[in-house]
């Protein structure tokens, strides 16, 4: 009986020798004689046991990980191709390992079970049956699921995806259009490279969805050009897609259309936000536009346009499936559904963890990530990316939601959580969010390109010991000039990361 | 710049033709001539526009605007260091720090030899095995100064053989 075996192929996983371990594996099966098949796996998102490799069991997939190119020989001699489980790297059945079971995957449910370009694995696991569904309503039907999955927009607005789509869907217009935002630039996120590299049919039935609620017939992902693997798996899914009708202009034999297509950012942060990724899709520099008027009514070339994030037009397919009921049982408040949160920095076990909003953000870093990598006591964490706040022990307890986060002046924005140990100088983060902007700012509205770099300045005096007082009062004045002035959240959330360092960590900005 | 192909306008007029008819054309026409050649020549700014009935100054501005795209011929392999607070929280400053004396160049430099382009990127999205390079189109995780001198050596090493 051939073996089954499982290498992932995701970046992390590819970044931690993955290719070489199959390459290896392949080679000792081979001069073996061992019936053995190598499949290239999404991620389970298990990052710290990156290359996990799984053998298929009559028990189910057991793991071993993280597995080094020099572990391969003693793991196929102790009898991996068996499942003998005799090894120091052998974690059991994957699906019990805590930091999995403890989750509540919808979005994820198959990352990491799957060939991610296979569309037979996908349609073994629920594939498609969203798009089937919403070939069978019209177009206020779907999105009336969608507004009762409470669905909110997770690139980090956390605007509500039904009446998006309703305001698109209500324009007239010859032309409309649906862009996915994959321009994840926040540090510390990963969530949307997992959908595109692990699941990216999973996206594809999504944004089709969308498109026949608002009556679009052209789609584009916009996605960054910092992430190659992703835009190779999502390309080949997309031929794949397109070969067996599940794109293109008679959707599995409907007479429906939707066109999909990736294009490539160039490497600017700014590009993220919705008016200037659009610019961009159209071929100018990425310059932030003024709203209103909103890209719902004149969005892409100037036509009704949905813009919505890789997780919450990932989130669609369960939602189309399963009911925008049962989507919206998990969750608290107005924050409905699961959040994929990121746990990354300096942590034990990193990876991604899709949870109901709720649980709390000491929960996340010490149930799940079991601390700091480097054992060290943890001092700060960044919630929400490069705009978001640092956070102090004091307010870890806070639980997971938009409404809580907002609260205590952080945001949740993307779910990216990066932790940092006790040897981080507060000062010098508060710095490189200055500076970030400086580089990434689109240069359109003055307070962020100049104040970002005014900023670097009175940081660098401040740091320095010159006229602490006065240009720590300065320093306060600037942030709120360019919180309440800018023209989008670039400049409006730079000053959030300094004014909590400011608040939680002031001994640090002046030692 | 080894193994890519030397511009030609006619070479640059192909790229154009094959993507000017798509809607938002400028971008991936751009990608197309840099991945070919290795950079957007500065004489490819006048071809561009009139294809696209755009002026100079319109595409100029695109290019500059972008970090991605670049002017000039960079090194045989361009070295991508994450900046990002993911990769500065387990010690990516000290790894620039080692990359820039090690290579004796500063971001956006190349190296004497026109072996390696050293760049600054914000994130490689590999966050939870920080911190991540970039070669090329591999992505790298945990890369300690050591892991970095292997990756480096191991790339001029393989230079030398195919000369």
């Amino acid at each position: 009986m051939t073996t089954r075996i499982f290498v992932p192929c995701d970046t992390t996983a590819l970044a931690m020798g993955a290719d070489a371990v199959a390459a290896e594996l392949a080679q000792l099966a081979h001069a073996r004689g061992a019936d053995v098949e190598i499949i290239r796996n999404g991620s389970r998102g298990l990052f710290w046991l990156e290359p996990l490799v799984e053998v298929q069991t009559d028990a189910g997939r057991i793991g071993f990980g993280p597995v080094e190119v020099e572990d391969v020989a003693s793991l196929v001699e102790a009898g991996l191709f068996a499942g003998s489980t005799e090894h120091s790297l052998a974690l059991g059945l994957v699906e019990e390992i805590p930091f999995l079971k403890n989750q509540q995957r919808l979005t994820f449910a198959r990352s990491g079970i799957t060939d991610p370009v296979s569309i037979e694995d996908y349609l073994a696991l629920d594939g498609f049956n969203g798009l089937q569904k919403a070939l069978q309503l019209d177009s206020q039907q779907i999105i009336d699921e969608v507004k009762a999955s409470g669905l909110r927009g997770r690139g980090g607005a956390a605007f509500p995806t039904g009446i998006k789509w309703q305001t698109v869907l209500n324009a007239p217009a010859e032309q409309k259009y649906i862009v996915c935002n994959a321009d994840e630039g926040d540090s510390g996120t990963f969530a949307d490279r997992m959908v595109m590299e692990c699941d990216p049919y999973m996206l594809i039935e999504g944004m089709t969805v969308a498109g026949l609620a608002v009556g679009a017939t052209q789609g584009y992902i916009y996605l960054r050009s910092e992430y190659p693997v992703a835009h190779r798996l999502m390309n080949e899914a997309i031929k794949r897609a397109y070969a067996a009708g599940y794109l293109g202009e008679n959707l599995l034999g409907s007479g429906k259309q939707f066109e999909l297509e990736v294009r490539l950012g160039a490497g600017a942060y700014i590009c993220g936000e919705e008016t200037s990724l659009l610019e961009s899709l159209e071929g100018k520099r990425g310059l932030v536009r003024a709203k209103p008027p909103l890209p719902a009514i004149v969005g892409l070339f100037g036509q009704p346009t949905v813009v919505n994030n890789v997780l919450s037009l990932a989130a669609v397919p369960f939602i189309m499936d399963k009911g925008g009921d049962t989507y919206a049982s998990y969750g608290m408040g107005r924050s409905l559904g699961t959040l994929p949160m990121q746990l990354a920095g300096n942590v034990k076990q990193g990876g991604l963890i899709e949870l109901a909003f709720g649980a709390t953000l000491r929960e996340l870093m010490e149930d799940f990530g079991g601390g700091t990598y480097s054992g060290r006591p943890l001092r700060a964490v960044q919630v929400g990316g490069p705009l978001g706040a640092y956070l102090p022990e004091s307010q870890w307890d806070t639980p997971l939601d938009y409404e809580s986060f907002a609260a205590v002046g952080a945001v949740l924005g993307h779910g990216g959580v990066v932790m940092f140990d006790d040897t981080v100088d507060m000062g010098e983060q508060a710095r490189f969010s200055m500076e970030f902007c400086t580089v990434e700012s689109c240069g359109k509205c003055t307070p962020c390109r100049i104040g970002s770099t005014r900023g670097v300045e009175v940081i660098d005096r401040i740091r320095e010991g010159e006229n602490t007082d006065a240009n720590l009062e300065l320093l306060a004045d600037l942030c709120e000039t360019m919180v309440d002035g800018s023209l989008c959240a670039m400049g409006g959330m730079t000053p959030f990361p300094v004014q909590s360092v400011m608040k939680h960590f002031p001994e640090d900005l002046q030692r | 710049m080894s193994g890519l192909p030397q511009w030609t306008p006619e070479l640059i007029q192909a790229e154009i033709d094959a993507l000017k008819h798509k809607p938002g054309a400028l971008l991936p026409i751009l990608h197309a001539i840099q991945d070919k050649f290795g950079y957007v020549p500065p004489e490819a700014v006048p071809q561009i526009g009139d294809a696209l009935h755009q002026t100079r100054a319109e595409i100029h501005g695109v290019i500059s605007f972008y970090h991605h795209f670049r002017t000039a011929a960079p090194g045989t392999h361009t070295l991508q260091i994450c900046r990002a607070e993911a990769c500065q929280s387990m010690g990516s400053r000290a790894l620039e720090a080692h990359a820039k004396a090690s290579l004796d160049i500063d971001y956006h430099g190349t190296t004497a030899d026109r072996e390696i382009t050293l760049e600054p990127v914000y994130c490689l999205g590999n966050c939870a095995c920080a911190p991540s390079v970039r070669i090329g189109d591999e992505i790298h995780g945990r890369v300690t100064p050591q892991k970095l001198d292997r990756l480096v050596s191991r790339l001029t090493t393989r230079a030398l053989e195919l000369k």
